[in-house]
């Protein structure tokens, strides 16, 4: 097992080298100078040169590269053009906002994913079956951002019940699990769980099918085992599939939900990533992708453990 | 009996009365929530980011100027008065002298004086990279807005002079820029700029009380402010940075916040159903097309530039817009006080451009061709993409063909900072730009005098006449106010009767609020005074 934690380790290296050059490189390629947004717009051509030279921008691409990865591994993720406060706290804070809305929606997605994939699983071809899937299909395919609009002009705009925007009613500075912070994170989270939702349900609506057709679920039913029993056969067999979905889910809803984290302008990475990329803010960019794509494959990397460590199969192979 | 009941009575109705009326005071005071659309709190420090919009909230609320900007009529166009300066007067012997007598006992947040040296000081943060308090950030900000200063000196603890690299008239619009941040704070936090962002010390009327980066910022009055009338009567207001423009207005309608900036034209019509205030009003702003006047430009005909001018039907567009916008009558707001009398009535006449076209040349067989570059979106370019087709649409009805070139609005910057020579502009004629036109350098001067095109300014059509440089230099050596306004309406008739722009159209910077606010006074500028506000206990 550690021998296989280890392997994986080593194959991951290579991996965040090249993830590190595609996220410096990535930034530069969009169009727009990154002063520009900063600067006023009748900057003059000294003050541009000025700003340019003070932030490296002068210097060839492969030495502005090596420079920043230096500074990376060293931990200091650079200096937010647009606001001059350290990149690294700026998406320190983001990613733990991040964090509690991924963790909630992942939760909620999780729980009533798996739910209904096993009720449509055990209960093909049913009312109940037809019923899941519907809602697992709707949840894949709606916008998630015009879903987000929907609930925010019923329950927001018209009903009154829930705020719109916001971490928090004086922002997320301290947050904590009271009912005052949690009615903000109703919405944005309900949001953000419909898309997992329903691919965590189909996938185990599909799992179960099948497993509940192998042969050795006949086994177990012929030697006398309840259904309870069959049942956590069951589960034990569909948790890998299910949890590396879950990881991945998980990875996404803490770094795809720009367009959520927008319409509810809660503070995360998205937000914060949306604003760096109208800002041209390069540091920021680079800095906030980079540690997106970095929790990319750490999940990764746990969820590969931990499906090992699950089905032993996997480590043999 | 009864007697005893009066006098136990009196003073507890008495009271009561006061208790009732001190809380109904307090509670007509409230505070102001504002849905910015900035992604972030502007910087805090003084010499803020974020362009106008940083300025309005974070700049002339907790700062002052020298000199400041009259922003309490609706109906009158803006114009500077007395700041932190009492008065400022130029040196009849050198022109390049200016004397600013400071008011006497202001005082920072921080409790210290202000004094000469803070002023010698400020200027140096911006402009001497040696000094210990430069700070990068804000002279990447203040430093281009006072070209003109040379040097400055400290006279004596409540005079300053400041000398100009030549003679310019037009230095207090400049210095009305620049803000005043507490040397003594700095001081006291470890020299640090970004401690001060935390805790600002400025002379404003509205103290900084709350600094989350990205998600809020909270202001309380400044009651010791030196202008009383200016001492806001809001207990708090709140800034919230709320870039997307459905989230401003979700924000408003659920009543998270009392004011939205710039609604989305769109959502007007039922903000408006549901009960909520639209306050609009011109202000300096213009969005034209910048022409390019380099050789072989089809822009060198005048008879072209009026044709253009006339064949758009700016009522039209204003339908378009939801009525949210002022057609252009020339490149400043009509009413304006630079406006003068020009003769070229720009209107809408599609035969009179008709005939101007084929006077130029023109016809169905060779017909006027135009590549211009416009943005899909951008600070102050309104809705480009379907007022461009609207105006493409209004110049195929007269016979012009127009090619856009749609870029992206960084890039549009690029093109505008370039030149129509630049590769980077390729080949356009023409820009579609919209422009802060709030004082002579920026209205008028940095588009069209000859040694301000790339890259020495921005001139990006390269367009040279002496007879306008002649007014410029007369615009800069006109000392006396009401002779320099005369001098700007005569540079003004010039923009329109040589028609050197398109000119559409002018914003009117909606905001949309509930009618909870009260006593909110819209200034004809791109800043304005919270002061006067407060928020009333009835309604939504």
């Amino acid at each position: 097992m550690l021998l296989y934690i280890l392997k994986r380790l080593v194959t991951v290296t290579p991996v965040a080298f090249g993830v590190s050059v595609v996220c410096f490189l990535l930034v530069h390629l969009a169009p727009g100078d990154p002063l520009s947004a900063v600067l006023p717009a009748d900057a003059t051509q000294q003050t541009i040169d000025e700003m340019r030279s003070a932030y490296g921008f002068d210097k060839p691409l492969p030495v502005q590269y090596a420079i920043w990865l230096w500074h990376v591994l060293h931990g200091d993720l650079g200096v937010s053009i647009a606001t001059g406060r350290p990149v690294a706290q700026e998406v320190g804070r983001a990613v733990v906002n991040s964090l509690i809305l991924a963790s909630v929606a992942t939760l909620i997605g999780f729980t009533f994913g798996t739910f209904f994939g096993f009720v449509a699983g055990y209960k093909r071809n049913s009312l109940l079956d037809r019923a899941a899937s519907a809602l697992s299909v709707f949840g894949v395919s709606v916008p998630h951002y015009w879903l987000g609009m929907v609930l925010v002009i019923v329950f927001s705009a018209t009903l009154g019940w829930l705020p719109p925007t916001g971490a928090g009613p004086d922002g997320s500075g301290n947050w904590r699990p009271d009912i005052e912070h949690l009615r903000y994170i109703i919405l944005p989270t309900v949001t953000m769980a419909v898309i997992p939702m329903g691919i965590i349900a189909r996938t185990v609506r599909a799992l179960v099918a099948d497993i509940l057709g192998q042969d050795f679920v006949e086994a177990l039913r012929a030697k006398g085992m309840s259904e309870f029993g069959v049942f956590k056969h069951v589960v034990r067999n569909a948790a890998p599939t299910a949890l590396a979905i879950m990881g991945l889910q998980l990875g996404y809803l803490l770094g795809g939900s720009i367009l959520i984290e927008t319409v509810f302008a809660w503070p995360g990475t998205g937000f914060l990533l949306n604003a760096a990329i109208f800002q041209r803010d390069l540091p920021l960019l680079q800095g906030s992708i980079l540690v997106l794509a970095m929790f990319f494959v750490a999940l990764n990397l746990i969820v590969d453990v931990m499906q090992t460590a699950l089905d032993p199969r996997i480590e043999r192979a | 009996m009864p007697v005893v009941f009066k006098t136990i009575g009196a003073p507890a109705v008495l009271t009561g009365a006061i208790l009732l009326a001190a809380t109904s005071a307090s509670l007509a005071q409230g505070v102001l929530r504002i849905g910015m659309t900035a992604s972030d709190i502007p910087l805090t420090t003084g010499q803020t980011d974020n362009g106008g919009e940083g300025m309005r909230f974070m700049g002339y609320t907790v700062y002052d100027g020298l000199i400041n900007w009259d922003l309490t009529s609706a109906e009158l166009a803006s114009d500077l008065v007395p700041g932190l300066a009492e008065s400022w007067t130029v040196d009849p012997a050198d022109k390049t002298k200016w004397t600013f007598k400071l008011r006497p006992g202001v005082k920072f947040h921080d409790g210290s004086d202000f004094t000469a040296d803070a002023v010698v000081w400020n200027l140096d943060k911006l402009l001497k990279s040696d000094a210990p308090q430069y700070d990068p950030r804000q002279s990447a900000q203040g430093k281009t807005r006072i070209p003109s200063v040379a040097s400055y000196k400290a006279i004596d603890p409540m005079t300053v002079e400041i000398v100009t690299k030549a003679p310019d008239a037009t230095l207090p619009y400049q210095i009305a820029w620049i803000m005043m941040s507490s040397p003594a704070q700095w001081e006291k936090l470890g020299k640090s700029w970004d401690e001060f962002a935390k805790h600002p010390s400025g002379t404003g009327p509205w103290k900084l009380t709350l600094f989350a980066p990205r998600e809020r910022a909270e202001m309380v009055p400044n009651p010791a402010y030196w202008d009383k009338k200016r001492i806001p009567k809001l207990d708090k207001l709140v800034l919230v940075p709320l870039p997307e423009a459905n989230a401003r207005v979700a924000a408003l309608r659920s009543g998270q916040v009392d004011w939205i900036e710039a609604p989305a034209p769109d959502a007007v019509a039922s903000l408006k159903g549901a009960g909520f205030t639209i306050v609009t009003n011109a202000y300096p702003h213009n969005w034209t097309w910048h022409l390019s006047r380099v050789e072989g430009s089809p822009w060198n005909d005048i008879r072209v530039r009026k044709a253009v001018n006339l064949a758009i039907d700016r009522d039209g567009l204003k339908e378009l817009l939801g009525g949210l916008a002022i057609p252009a009558k020339g490149f400043m707001p009509p009413n304006h006080q630079w406006f003068g009398h020009p003769t070229f009535d720009v209107k809408y006449d599609p035969e009179a451009a008709k005939k101007l076209l084929a006077e130029a040349g023109y016809s169905k067989a060779k017909p006027l061709k135009l590549k211009v570059a416009i943005s899909a979106s951008g600070s102050g370019q309104m809705q480009p993409l379907p007022m461009n087709e609207f105006v493409q649409q209004n110049l195929a009805d007269v016979g012009v063909e127009v090619d856009y070139q749609v870029v992206e609005w960084n890039t549009l910057i690029n093109i505008w900072r370039a030149g129509a020579k630049a590769d980077i502009s390729r080949g356009v004629s023409a820009i579609n730009y919209s422009y802060f036109i709030q004082d002579p350098f920026t209205g008028f001067i940095r588009h069209l005098q000859c040694n301000l095109a790339p890259p020495n300014g921005t001139n990006w059509g390269y367009y040279c006449d002496p007879e306008m440089d002649k007014l410029f230099d007369q615009v800069r050596n006109t000392f006396d106010k009401d002779a320099q306004t005369k001098v700007l309406q005569k540079v003004h008739e010039k923009y329109v009767d040589d028609a050197l722009f398109v000119m559409i159209t002018h914003d009117v910077n909606p905001r949309a609020m509930s009618p909870k606010v009260k006593g909110f006074v819209q200034a004809q500028n791109w800043f304005q005074d919270f002061s006067t506000i407060t928020i009333a206990t009835a309604g939504r």
